[in-house]
């Protein structure tokens, strides 16, 4: 993986080249946050103490950076991720109906995974299809004009 | 330095280039309330408070961070300004908990006090609030989100001051919140319990462990016998709770106030600190005449001591071993005292009031005992002994009292000064030149190691030899200096450190000031004066003269650094892991 770390451990090996790669730039943060979110899916607390070594600034910070943007997750993200748009005109058609009957059907809150690892709840702001509205994306599949009886329907396909 | 000419509120004026709008307004006696604003601290405009009208600028400028310029012109008093200020307030107010008759700064809240300033009298919004559960977890610390306003000083203080870093704004808009990583308690944080974060907030949402009814229950329990012992920089920082000016000395009142709370003996924590001396000026020369460690760091302040745990470790061997005052003072009142008076030791409530709160954790410390009885039972800051006082209903003007308690009352001018940044550099060199030249030094007042600057150095003649000496106040100075020593910048044999820009004077559990009051004084300045002045009055300046020391190395401890010595008043210290993965 790489010359200089040895650790054997492929992902933090990967992720140490990235700081490597961008110590002394100024505003590196917030690009090594994503790259260590690409190569660990999410940004726990291993991750965070590790890049606070290595760019030499202090966790309480990257934790507030992180919290801050809701692109940052510290909770591994599920096989699909169900976005649910609160934009207004999705928000007007009941999108929170829609919301609350996913964590219903799956007992997670907003930002969590299942135990499974299968499903992640986000709430998202307007992905540009109001025409649709409500809209819910699951991975790369778009569904619209939901109302929240037809959520069971959509996860069972997912369940199989 | 260059100056603008200006105009404020139609009056004309001439200010330093440098100036803000806000500080040059006050030169005229305009004063524009503010709330997050803390002089050289934090200066960031967040909190809208000080909002101002400037002709050349378009919508309403907060004044604290708005530079001023050749032909300004600002209004600082119009409807829309006083509107706009007002609604601002109550939006911050929507989302506090009121509960100001029970809180811990009703009378002390710079939010209280500018509602009342505005004229707040009615709360227009009242709407959605945040709730936070309180974080009781550290010995030394409560931080109660609830009344947090979001100004960000304490963040300002942790960051870039103390450079400490283990709090900062989590979470976004509504949800916005100080916090550390993780949400994890300061408890589980390299948080050092210098309480900086406490001094500079303006509310309650940060405040230290209340261990006053601990004091109370042993008071009241008419099996013990409970002394109480007084750090150095308490008796010129307590005035300040009772209306008396910054740097009023008030060692009889306090001591007077202490015997009328009921405690069975009032001892000196400069005893301690004399003692400190033998021992750590013995340890310094052992070092030095044997190719020990050096350079020797000082241990006195533990929230250094825990700062350098965590950040420093490769340095834990400069660290001097010994104990801080405050637990040799404890460690000998349970051991030679006790025996002196034939009092059971476990019948013995060592009661400390410290200017810290570093000081709670350090008396938890398991280290911190002798044949498993605690050296200090319970420690309060001198806010705490304010207000112990005032429930007790002593008048603190009128009281007095001429001495501490024999046997253990009596210090030294060279123990009282350990209270700023400095003293115990001094007092060391008062006393390590007589020991070995021999010869009695002929001015007693190092004047190169006073000072509030955050990094000081000296040179220092004793016979033929040259001590290279500095002194360090602020972990974020301590730091700085550190690193230079790492680097080989720098070479030193004995360093002095404090984890409180200034000092015990300015530390942690010392009365709160203001930010107004904080940007006309300096309280570094203002009570490390009186301390000076403290020590000048007394006849006995050095710690190797003090009568009660002596008599103790005599009837008890043998020598300096001796047997007994390493088993009652010395330490060790551990490397801890910042943020250990198994939380």
């Amino acid at each position: 993986m790489s010359k200089n770390c040895q650790c054997g451990e492929d992902k933090v090996c990967q992720l140490d080249n990235v700081i490597k790669e961008h110590k002394n730039i100024a505003g590196a943060l917030i690009p090594v946050l994503h790259e260590a979110q690409k190569i660990f899916g999410y940004l726990p607390m291993s991750v965070q103490k590790q890049i606070s070594k290595g760019l030499n600034i202090s966790l309480a910070e990257i934790y507030g950076v992180v919290t801050f943007y809701s692109e940052f997750s510290t909770e591994p993200k599920g096989e699909y991720q169900i976005n649910v748009c609160l934009g207004t005109a999705c928000y007007v058609k009941g999108a929170n109906d829609i919301l609350e009957q996913f964590k219903k059907q799956l007992k997670i809150d907003v930002g969590q995974t299942t135990s499974d690892n299968k499903f992640s709840i986000n709430a998202c702001r307007c992905v540009g299809a109001c025409g649709l509205a409500p809209v819910v994306t699951i991975n790369e599949e778009v569904y619209g004009k939901l109302v929240a009886d037809d959520v069971k329907g959509i996860l069972e396909k997912y369940q199989v | 330095m260059g100056k603008v000419n200006i105009t404020i509120d139609g009056i004309d004026m001439k200010v330093p280039e440098d100036y803000s709008v806000l500080e040059a307004a006050r030169e005229v006696g305009v004063d524009i309330p503010t709330l997050c604003y803390l002089k050289d601290i934090n200066e960031i405009g967040a909190c809208r408070m000080c909002l101002v009208e400037i002709k050349q600028a378009r919508g309403l400028q907060a004044s604290c961070v708005y530079p001023v310029s050749e032909g300004l012109d600002i209004i600082t008093n119009s409807e829309s300004i006083r509107k706009a200020r007002k609604a601002t307030l109550e939006l911050i107010l929507s989302n506090h908990d009121r509960s100001c008759l029970t809180c811990n700064r009703n009378n002390s809240c710079e939010l209280q006090a500018l509602s009342d300033r505005l004229n707040v009298r009615e709360l227009r919004y009242e709407g959605e609030k945040t709730l936070y559960p309180l974080d009781l977890k550290s010995h030394s610390i409560v931080r109660d989100n609830n009344k947090c306003i979001l100004c960000r000083r304490c963040i300002s203080m942790c960051k870039n001051i103390q450079t400490v870093s283990v709090i900062d704004t989590t979470e976004r808009g509504f949800y916005s919140n100080i916090s550390s990583p993780f949400d994890l308690s300061l408890n589980d944080v390299p948080c050092i319990s210098c309480g900086q974060c406490i001094n500079v907030c303006p509310v309650n949402a940060l405040r230290e462990k209340d261990d006053t009814e601990l004091v109370w229950d042993a008071i009241n329990d008419k099996s013990k016998h409970v002394v109480v012992q007084t750090a150095p920089a308490t008796r010129v920082a307590i005035g300040e709770e009772f209306g008396l000016p910054i740097g009023t000395r008030c060692t009889k009142n306090m001591v007077g106030a202490l015997r009328r709370i009921g405690f069975d003996k009032v001892f000196d924590t400069d005893t301690g600190a004399d003692l400190t001396i033998m021992e750590e000026g013995t340890e310094l020369l052992h070092r030095l005449n044997n190719g020990g460690k050096l350079p020797m760091i000082t241990s006195c302040s533990p929230g250094w001591v825990t700062f350098c745990e965590y950040n420093f470790p490769e340095f834990l061997d400069n660290l001097s071993t010994c104990k801080s005052p405050m637990q040799m003072f404890g460690a000998v009142l349970k051991t030679y005292y006790a025996k002196k008076t034939n009092i059971n030791p476990a019948d013995i409530i060592v009661v400390a009031v410290m200017p810290c709160i570093a000081k709670k954790a350090e008396s938890k410390r398991p280290e911190m005992s002798v044949n498993g009885l605690a050296d200090v039972d319970h420690v309060i800051t001198t806010r705490e002994l304010a207000k112990m006082i005032k429930e007790a209903g002593i008048d603190f003007h009128t009281i007095s009292s001429d001495h501490y308690d024999d046997p253990m009352g009596d210090a030294s001018g060279a123990g009282v000064i350990f209270g700023a940044t400095g003293g115990v550099m001094e007092a060391a060199i008062r006393t390590v030149y007589e020991i070995v030249t021999k010869k009695p030094l002929d001015n007693l007042d190092i004047i190169s190691v006073r000072g509030i600057k955050g990094i000081k150095e000296a040179n220092v003649q004793i016979g033929d030899f040259t001590l290279k000496a500095a002194v360090a106040s602020g972990t974020g100075n301590a730091r700085k200096l550190l690193e230079m020593v790492k680097s080989g910048e720098k070479d030193y044999h004995f360093i002095e450190i404090m984890a409180c820009p200034g000092g015990c004077v300015n530390g942690g559990g010392q009365p709160i000031q203001s930010s107004a009051v904080r940007s006309k004084y300096d309280l570094r300045e203002e009570r490390a004066k009186a301390i000076y002045a403290e020590d000048v009055k007394l006849s006995v300046r050095k710690s190797h003269e003090n009568k009660l020391v002596q008599k103790l190395y005599k009837e008890f401890l043998g020598e300096p650094g001796g047997h007994k010595s390493h088993e009652l008043l010395h330490t060790h210290y551990i490397d801890r892991e910042k943020y250990p993965i198994s939380q």
